[in-house]
């Protein structure tokens, strides 16, 4: 006789008939993937600027540029002194954090399937994971890094002073919109900047608030289309900087 | 339509059947009507072959929350699950919920949810909302704003699939630890009223368990009315116990949520299940 209706314990114990640890396994796949990149490009330290013919293009990895506005030179993996603000972020995350606890935690690895076995389940309750409970504090830097990418983004339309546009401006804005629109979709913000107010009709700023926390809600609401796509956006824009930077070809722009 | 999209044709079901100390599923086979939906089967089989087969249903309109169960593996609602929606290759497997003891066949027993609710302090309209405003002698008058932002919350119609489906519950069995997703947002909608007078920040984050939860959205997955529960319920109370709790900034500016809202009466430990 199978008693079926008691809950299944052993790990993927499930009476689901669909596929669902494709999602697992491309969330897995991609984030390990993007990691792995990241830490090579940032130790390796190079190729991250297109300087060709008064062009400058900055990799959104390595921006700001610290040993540059500094003044000082050297080979250790000074992007992760940047790094830390919108990779905290991502790590800490309401989506990334459903992505991660379902992927690689296993619990759940998806909806009505049994997660890993523990002895003890304590949510995000104990250290580490208590920590998430910070994510605004990675949202409040992030945002002084996103203020940096459009910075870039904009003085990569001057050649040599003169407007020009390419390819690698249409990649770089491109990414930092999807970026603004990752990061201001996040919903510690859509908390700090009106859903955290019990009463949206009690004043002006209150009214304003309401107003503000609606267009966030839009944002919030697609906040996980955003997370991959300015993922997949960061990414690119780095590849192809590595690319053109290391001479595989010319960046294709034209100055006005 | 063509007659071939929505034709009922035999299907096969396998039916959930027995009790809290045994049970199988057992094979069904039937002749379908087109548009029938799994409950329209169930009944259909407990007229014909299993005159003995429970199963709980009311309105047959997704409207009541009775027709709860797992079919082909993942929480519905029978009467909102059109047959010709399931793969026609294969049988239909209907279960009753996991989280919850089973009473025989398909009919849990959900009364451990209505404990939690009595744990809940219901609406206590305030006094103080705003200076020269008189709330109870109707001065202020709600805006749109506001209820448009709870009556999301309104729509739950009592299911209890978002809880079956929460693998703190589910999987874990803490159901003396955690609330579930249904009274999160219950907490949420009173939390959110403008005129509710009672702080349950403490009680969210305490007996109520809201730190377990991994905004894995299962329940949200689930849901029958669509409701927004992680997102626009459960994260807003996250982020509201990290006002009151974690966040170091507002901590130094000594800034606390829920002013002049007062504290409610002590509650019992959450219920066993
Ligand atoms: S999001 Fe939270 S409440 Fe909802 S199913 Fe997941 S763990 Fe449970
Ligand atoms: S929130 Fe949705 S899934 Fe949960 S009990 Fe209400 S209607 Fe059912
Ligand atoms: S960035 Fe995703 S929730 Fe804040």
């Amino acid at each position: 006789m199978t008693t079926v209706a008691s809950p299944p314990r052993r790990l993927g114990a499930t009476m689901r008939r669909d596929r669902w640890w494709i999602q697992p396994v491309f969330v897995v796949t991609s984030l390990t993937l993007f990691g792995v990149y990241t830490i090579i490009h940032v130790i390796l330290n190079k190729h991250y600027t297109i300087t060709a013919g008064g062009a400058y293009l900055e990799s959104p990895m390595f921006s700001p540029d610290l040993p540059k506005f500094f003044g000082f030179n050297t080979a250790l993996p000074w992007a992760f002194l940047v790094l830390w603000a919108p990779l905290g972020l991502r790590s800490s995350c309401y989506y990334y954090r459903k992505s991660y606890y379902r992927s690689f935690f296993l619990a759940p690895p998806s909806c009505a399937v049994a997660g890993a076995a523990r002895r003890k389940y304590t949510g995000e309750t104990k250290f580490p994971l208590v920590l998430n409970n910070s994510h605004r504090i990675f949202f409040y830097f992030a945002t002084i890094v996103i203020g940096f990418l459009w910075y870039d983004a904009i003085r990569g339309l001057f050649y040599h002073g003169s407007f020009g546009f390419g390819l690698g401006n249409a990649i770089m804005l491109i990414n930092v919109l999807c970026l603004s629109a990752f990061t201001f979709g996040c919903n510690s913000w859509r908390h700090i900047i009106g859903g955290k107010l019990n009463c949206f009709s009690c004043s002006d700023t209150n009214r304003t608030r309401h107003r503000a926390w609606q267009r966030v809600s839009i944002l919030n609401g697609r906040h996980m289309q955003w997370a991959w796509i300015s993922m997949f956006t960061v990414w690119g824009t780095d590849i192809y900087i590595w690319l053109v930077s290391s001479g595989a070809f010319t960046d294709p722009h034209h100055v006005f | 339509m063509s007659e071939t999209l929505t034709a009922g044709g035999t299907r096969k079901l396998q039916i959930w059947r027995g009790d809290l100390t045994s049970g199988q599923l057992v094979d069904y086979e039937l002749e379908t009507e087109p548009g029938m939906v799994v409950l329209d089967a169930v009944l259909e089989i407990q007229r014909s072959q299993a005159p003995d087969l429970a199963v709980r249903w009311n309105c047959k309109a997704a409207k009541c929350g009775s027709c709860s169960a797992e079919i082909n593996g993942k929480p519905r609602l029978m009467c909102k699950t059109r047959l010709d929606h399931l793969p026609a290759d294969e049988p239909i497997t209907v279960e009753p919920m996991r989280a919850f003891p089973l009473i025989r066949d398909l009919v849990t027993d959900v009364s451990w949810n209505y404990r939690v609710n009595e744990q809940i302090t219901p609406f206590t309209p305030r006094e103080n909302l705003r200076e020269g405003v008189d709330v109870l002698n109707g001065d202020f008058l709600i805006d749109q704003s506001e209820t448009d932002r709870i009556s999301e919350f309104r729509k739950c119609i009592e299911c209890f699939m978002c809880q079956d489906v929460c693998h703190i519950l589910r999987d874990h069995r803490m159901h003396n630890r955690y609330y579930g997703p249904r009274f999160m947002m219950r907490i949420a909608s009173l939390d959110m009223h403008p005129l509710d007078g009672v702080d349950r920040l403490d009680q969210i984050a305490d007996e109520g368990g809201i730190g377990l939860c991994n905004i894995t959205k299962c329940c949200t997955e689930v849901c029958p009315e669509n409701i927004h529960i992680t997102d626009n319920a459960i994260i807003p109370m996250k982020e509201r116990v990290v006002d009151q709790r974690h966040d170091p900034i507002l901590k130094i500016l000594g800034r606390t949520p829920n002013k002049g809202r007062s504290k409610p009466p002590a509650r019992s430990a959450t219920p066993e299940l």
